[in-house]
C-alpha cells in the first residue's frame, strides 16, 4: 500500500483504496446513527415498547403480506412493536458496550501502563494478573454472579467490565515498554514532574491510538457478548428489549415467523460490523500517523 | 572547596533479562569513576559507543541510581534529594531532539514542564519565563503553540536547551547534543551552548564522540573505556600530549579532510571491548600497541601528575 502512495507522489501520507474509506466511512455512519438512535430513542418510538396487545400477536413486517402500516417491523408473540423495541434495544447495546469499555479500559489502561512502565516484580504481578483473568471463563461467571446476585442491566456491566480488560492490559503494556526508554521520558524525570505526570501525560498520550483501537474492538465484543448472555438468559432480564432476549423469546417462533428471529439478528450483525469497520479505519489512519 | 559535580568511586551494573533459572552476566557500564568538576568549567567526556558515557551521564542526572559509590552534585548528595530540588540544580539535553520533545506536546508546554513540576509558579509568571527563554535560544513566540513534528531538528534542539535551562540550573548534563544534527546546525547549538555558558555561568557536563567538538567546547576532558576513565587532563593538554595510549589512539581516528588518505588506522585491532567480560589486568592490554606482558596481569593505578589523570602501567614505569 505505501509503495501506491509513492507511485502517486503522496509521501507520508499512506492511501488506502478507496472501498477501504469507503468501509469506514460505513463504519462511521452506522455507529454515528446508532448512537444517536440510542440518545434519542423516546423521540424515535412509534409505540411505548413495553405495551402489549395480544390482538395484534406476530404481525408480519410491511413488506409482508397481514401487515399493518402502524407496525413497521411488526409486533412479537405479545403484540410489542417491534420497531420500538429494536429502538431501545439500540440503547441497551450502546449502553453496555460504552459503559463495558469504560470500565474495562480504566481496569486495564492503569495495569498495563504501570506493569509496563516499572516492569521488574510489578510488572510479573501485572502479567499474572493477566494470566488469571485469562484462566477465566466468562460464561461461568456470569451463572455464578447471576445465581448469587440476579440478573439486571448493571449486573451484566459490571460483569463485563470487569473481565474484558485482558487486551486493554496487554495492549498498554506492550505499547508503554516502547515508549518508556525515549528520552522524553528522561526529559521528563530531570525536569521533576511526579510520577503520575509521566504516566498520565507523557506516556498515555503516545500509546492513546493503539488503545482507541483496542476499544472499538472491545466494544463490539461487549455487545455481542451481552446477546449472549442474554439468550442464555444471564443478561439481561425481561422485559428490557434487549437484542439478545429478542432472540431468545423469538426462537420458538422462529419456523412460523421467521422476521421475529432475523431483525434483531441482522441488526446485532449490522452494528458490530459498524463498529468493527471503524476500528479498521481508525487502526489505518493512526498507523500513518504514527509513520509520518 | 565544592565541586559542581563530584564523583565517588562510583559503579553501576546492569543485569541482563533472565528467568530463574538462567541468569546471565551482569554487565558494569561504569567501573568505578571518580572525578570532580569546578563549577563554570565544562567537562568533556569522550569514548567509543558503549564505553559507559550515557550511563555516566543518566547517573549523574539522578535517572539511574548508583549500585555503589557516591555522586554529589553542587555539594549535595543525590540519593534522597528530592526530585524538584534536583530539577533546580541539574538538566540534561539529550543526543535525539526527535525523541526527545513528546510529540503530543505543544512546544511551550514542553518547554514549561520544569517550571510547572515545582508546583509554586504562578501560571502567568511560568508563561513569561518560558516565552524569555524560547526568544534567548532564538525560537519565536509564534512556534511555541506549533507541535515538535512541526519543526526542524535544530529548531527542536533549541526548544530542548531551552527546557534544560528554564529553571535556571547550575549544571548542564549534554550527552551528545551535536550527534543527530546536520553539521552546518551543529555549528550553531555549539555557539549557542558556548554563549548561554558564559550568561548564566553554567557547568557542562559535556558527552561526545565527536572529538573536534569536545575540543571547541570543553575545558577539561576525560577519556572512557569499558567503563572506566582511563585519562583525565585539562583539553589542551590532552589534546597536544595524550599520555594513555587509547587517548593516542583515539585522536589518530580523527579523519582527515583528504580522502585519498583513508581512513587512519589505528592500531587498535578488531578485539571489541565487551563489557560482560573485562579482561583482567589492564583492560585496555588486548588491544594496546604498547602493551607488555605485565598489562595482563596488573591493574594499573591512577597516576596523578601536574593536574592530569593517567590510568596506564607505562605512566608508573616512567
Amino acid at each position: 500500500m505505501s509503495s501506491v502512495g509513492i507511485a502517486q507522489g503522496l509521501p507520508g501520507r499512506r492511501r488506502f483504496p478507496a472501498f477501504r474509506r469507503l468501509a469506514t466511512l460505513l463504519g462511521v455512519a452506522i455507529v454515528g446513527i446508532a448512537l444517536l438512535v440510542a440518545i434519542f430513542a423516546p423521540y424515535l418510538t412509534p409505540h411505548d415498547p413495553f405495551a402489549q396487545d395480544l390482538n395484534l400477536r406476530l404481525i408480519p413486517p410491511v413488506w409482508m403480506e397481514g401487515s399493518q402500516p402502524t407496525h413497521l417491523l411488526g409486533t412479537d408473540q405479545i403484540g410489542r412493536d417491534y420497531l420500538s423495541r429494536l429502538i431501545y434495544g439500540t440503547r441497551i447495546s450502546m449502553l453496555i458496550g460504552v459503559l463495558t469499555v469504560v470500565t474495562s479500559g480504566l481496569i486495564g489502561i492503569t495495569l498495563g501502563i504501570v506493569g509496563g512502565f516499572y516492569g521488574g516484580r510489578t510488572d510479573d504481578f501485572v502479567m499474572f494478573l493477566i494470566t488469571c483473568r485469562l484462566s477465566i471463563p466468562l460464561i461461568l461467571v456470569a451463572l455464578t454472579v447471576v445465581a448469587l446476585v440476579g440478573s439486571s442491566l448493571a449486573v451484566v456491566i459490571l460483569t463485563l467490565g470487569l473481565l474484558l480488560w485482558d487486551r486493554f492490559a496487554v495492549v498498554a503494556r506492550t505499547t508503554t515498554m516502547q515508549v518508556r526508554n525515549l528520552d522524553y521520558i528522561a526529559a521528563a524525570q530531570a525536569a521533576g514532574a511526579s510520577r503520575m505526570h509521566i504516566l498520565v501525560r507523557e506516556v498515555l498520550p503516545n500509546i492513546a491510538n493503539h488503545l482507541v483501537v483496542v476499544a472499538t474492538l472491545e466494544m463490539a465484543l461487549a455487545i455481542l457478548l451481552e446477546a449472549a448472555l442474554s439468550f442464555l438468559g444471564l443478561g439481561v432480564p425481561p422485559p428490557l428489549p434487549s437484542w439478545g432476549l429478542m432472540i431468545a423469546e423469538a426462537k420458538e417462533y422462529m419456523f412460523f415467523s421467521p422476521w421475529v428471529i432475523m431483525t434483531p439478528g441482522i441488526v446485532l450483525f449490522v452494528l458490530v460490523l459498524g463498529i468493527n469497520l471503524l476500528g479498521d479505519g481508525l487502526r489505518d489512519m493512526l498507523g500513518a500517523d504514527l509513520e509520518r | 572547596m565544592t565541586y559542581a559535580i563530584e564523583v565517588r568511586n562510583v559503579y553501576r551494573e546492569f543485569k541482563p533479562p533472565g528467568g530463574i533459572v538462567r541468569s546471565g552476566r551482569p554487565v558494569r557500564a561504569v567501573d568505578g569513576v571518580t572525578f570532580s568538576l569546578p563549577a563554570g568549567d565544562v567537562l568533556g567526556v569522550v569514548g567509543e559507543s558503549g564505553c559507559g558515557k550515557s550511563t555516566l551521564a543518566r547517573l549523574i542526572m539522578g535517572l539511574l541510581p548508583p549500585t555503589s559509590g557516591e555522586i554529589l552534585v553542587d555539594g549535595r548528595s543525590l540519593t534522597g534529594m528530592d526530585r524538584r530540588e534536583r530539577a533546580r540544580l541539574i538538566q540534561p539535553v539529550f543526543q535525539d531532539p526527535f525523541s526527545s520533545l513528546n510529540p503530543r506536546h505543544r512546544i511551550r508546554d514542553i518547554v514549561g514542564l520544569p517550571l510547572a513540576s515545582q508546583g509554586d509558579i504562578p501560571k502567568a509568571r511560568q508563561v513569561d519565563r518560558v516565552m524569555e527563554m524560547l526568544a534567548r535560544v532564538g525560537i519565536s513566540s509564534e512556534m511555541a503553540e506549533r507541535m515538535p513534528g512541526q519543526l526542524s531538528g535544530g529548531q527542536r534542539q533549541r526548544v530542548a536547551i531551552a527546557r534544560a535551562l528554564v529553571l535556571h540550573p547550575r549544571i548542564v548534563v549534554c550527552d551528545e547534543p551535536t550527534s543527530a544534527l546536520d553539521v552546518s546546525v551543529q555549528a550553531q547549538i555549539l555557539n549557542l551552548l558556548t554563549e548561554l555558558r558564559r550568561e548564566l555561568g553554567l557547568t557542562y557536563l559535556f558527552i561526545s564522540h565527536n572529538l573536534a567538538v569536545v575540543e571547541h567546547i570543553a575545558t577539561e576532558v576525560a577519556v572512557m573505556y569499558l567503563g572506566r576513565i582511563v585519562e583525565q587532563a585539562p583539553a589542551q593538554d590532552l589534546f597536544r600530549t595524550p599520555a594513555h595510549p587509547y587517548t593516542k589512539a583515539l585522536l589518530s581516528s580523527v579523519l582527515t579532510p583528504d580522502p585519498a588518505l583513508g581512513i587512519p588506522d589505528v592500531g587498535l585491532g578488531d578485539a571489541y571491548p565487551d563489557p560482560t567480560n573485562v579482561p583482567p589486568g589492564c583492560r585496555f592490554h588486548p588491544r594496546c600497541p604498547s602493551a607488555f606482558a605485565e598489562c595482563a596481569a596488573t591493574m594499573p593505578d591512577n597516576i596523578r601528575k601536574d593536574g592530569r589523570l593517567v590510568e596506564c602501567l607505562l605512566a608508573t614505569t616512567s
